[in-house]
């Protein structure tokens, strides 16, 4: 778990993965989201994967996911992409009963997204188990544009859409799942300061 | 800041027995003007005679021509329902408070299950007035469940079952009708908000069933006005004025601040809201909690008392008042 300080109240800071009461867990990970998912593990009962469904998310299968797999959930799915992976989360929250609990671990983009979709299906943000692990890099909104930034780690940061240069604000829309992007040259538009990796 | 300007001068328009407990009271502005708009599961303090209770408003949230409340005679309590069954009558004048909503519907849920016991169905009827009339929007899915001791204690079921079928459920005590409640809640869909109101055993197990089934804090809704109840006389010192007033055994705590001319800050009167929460210097006795507001630690601390439904079993407090 990576320590990330509450700059302003929107800022998400995240836990460490616990076991909730419910009759059936969902975990949802990405990259390096798989080891938390494995150390939550080794805290639990051996017949609590029994109850549960994990959803990976890597660019391959890999000893993360094998070591995952091992746990022998009730069911197993590996997503090359997050994009790839929300249209089997939506459609697993949509068909699940009350009971079901919703544990994310990985990027704040994977946190971010799967909580809108958890959203979307009834589920408040306060009954979702979330850990931080990997890297630091942000889900941009281009205020102006209002396109999304994936990947985003330098600070300024280009829009991908609009090209406008952004301060990467703290502000966090959990509407979004994204960060809140200002143009950072409004007043001096001849001053753009350099872009400096700061999501890592 | 006291509710006393929130007051509004009312009329009674209906006075009609329910059953053998229950009357409906109906009110309309004295000026003529239509009541505030409200919203499904507000309550509002009644003010006539000796009666200074809470009620849920049971009326359409869509007319506020008129307000309708419904009350069960409770013969052990303190009086106020009492005296509107046995005095109120069409014409009579007295006030009520602005609506306060302390149990609303959350409009996020996919679908809402409404657990009612006895009197507990009057905030109900308002909501799904609210969700069945609500317009363009597609309104979730609800569910009434209701729990009497009979079918002749179930004010409004029959009534209901017609307005709103397929989506009530009754269960009679005397025909040892019995509500599974594990299974009910096992077989929601993700999304669903539970709201139950009745006894103060129904909530507890209600919220504790739903707990121990994985169901999240945020999605269990309660309402339990607990009315003030009677208990021995005690003395109140005030350390703000010096003062010293009596609380005789029927009055609440509350009612002798106000008697003395104190105009203590209040909303609900029942215990739920918070505002009348008063810091205790001293208790000569012991604190006697019956508020559903403080923590269990604040209850144990000792230090603060919601003067609307608690008191004391002993001599003398000090508040900071």
């Amino acid at each position: 778990m990576l320590n990330i300080a509450k700059t302003i109240p929107s800022r998400p800071v995240y836990e460490s993965l616990h076991a909730l009461t419910g009759s059936s867990h969902l975990l949802v990970a990405d990259g390096a989201g798989g080891q938390a998912i494995l150390d939550f593990a080794r805290q639990l009962p051996a017949d609590w994967f029994a109850a549960a469904h994990i959803i990976y998310v890597a660019r391959s299968e890999n000893a993360t996911s094998h070591a995952l797999q091992a746990l022998r959930p009730r069911q197993w799915h590996w997503a090359p992409s997050i994009p790839s992976a929300l249209p089997r989360l939506s459609k697993v929250l949509e068909d699940a009963h009350m009971g079901l609990r919703l544990y994310l671990a990985g990027t704040e983009g994977l946190i971010g997204e799967a909580m809108q979709v958890a959203l979307d299906a009834g589920i408040d943000h306060t009954a979702i188990c979330a850990e931080h692990r990997g890297s630091l890099v942000r889900r941009m909104q281009c205020v102006h544009c209002k396109g999304i930034s994936e990947n985003v780690t330098t600070q300024p940061s280009q829009c991908a859409h609009c090209g406008l240069w952004l301060l990467v604000r703290d502000h966090y829309s959990r509407r979004l799942g994204a960060f809140q992007g200002v143009c950072i040259h409004a007043e001096e538009p001849a001053n753009i300061p350099p872009a400096v990796e700061t999501f890592v | 800041m006291s509710a006393e300007h929130l007051k509004i001068p009312v009329r009674v328009s209906e006075v009609a027995a329910v059953n053998a407990l229950v009357t409906r009271f109906s009110f309309s502005a004295i000026s003529g003007a239509e009541l505030p708009t409200f919203s499904g599961g507000s309550h509002v303090i009644v003010e006539f005679g000796t009666c200074m209770n809470p009620y849920s408003l049971m009326s359409s949230p869509f007319d506020t021509r008129s307000y309708s409340i419904s009350v069960r005679r409770d013969d052990a309590g303190r009086g106020g329902s009492l005296y509107l069954h046995h005095n109120l009558k069409v014409g009579d004048e007295g006030l009520i408070s602005h609506p306060l909503n302390l149990f609303p519907l959350n409009l996020r849920a996919r679908k809402h299950l409404f657990l009612a016991g006895g009197i507990g169905i009057t905030p109900f009827i308002a909501q799904m007035a609210q969700l069945s009339q609500a317009g363009q929007r597609a309104t979730p899915p609800f569910e009434l469940h209701f729990c009497a001791q009979s079918a002749g204690l179930a004010a409004y079921a029959d009534a209901l079952k017609s307005q709103y079928a397929g989506r009530v459920t009754t269960y009679f005590d005397d025909q040892k009708q019995k509500l599974e409640l594990a299974q009910l809640l096992q077989g929601q869909p993700l999304g669903t908000h539970v709201y139950v109101c009745g006894p103060a055993g129904m909530i507890d197990w209600v919220r504790k069933t739903a707990a121990g089934l994985g169901w999240p804090d945020n999605v269990v809704h309660f309402e339990h006005f607990s009315a003030p109840q009677a208990g021995t006389a005690f003395e109140v010192h005030l350390a703000g004025s010096g003062r010293t007033i009596q609380v005789s055994e029927r009055q609440s705590f509350l009612e002798a601040l106000e008697a003395a001319n104190l105009n203590p800050p209040y909303l609900c009167r029942g215990g739920a809201c918070g505002q009348c929460e008063t810091q205790v210097l001293a208790c000569d006795g012991t604190l006697d909690h019956r508020d559903h507001w403080l923590s269990d630690e604040e209850h144990a601390s000792g230090q603060k008392i919601m003067p609307c439904v608690s008191r004391i079993r002993g001599r003398s407090i000090t508040i900071d008042r």
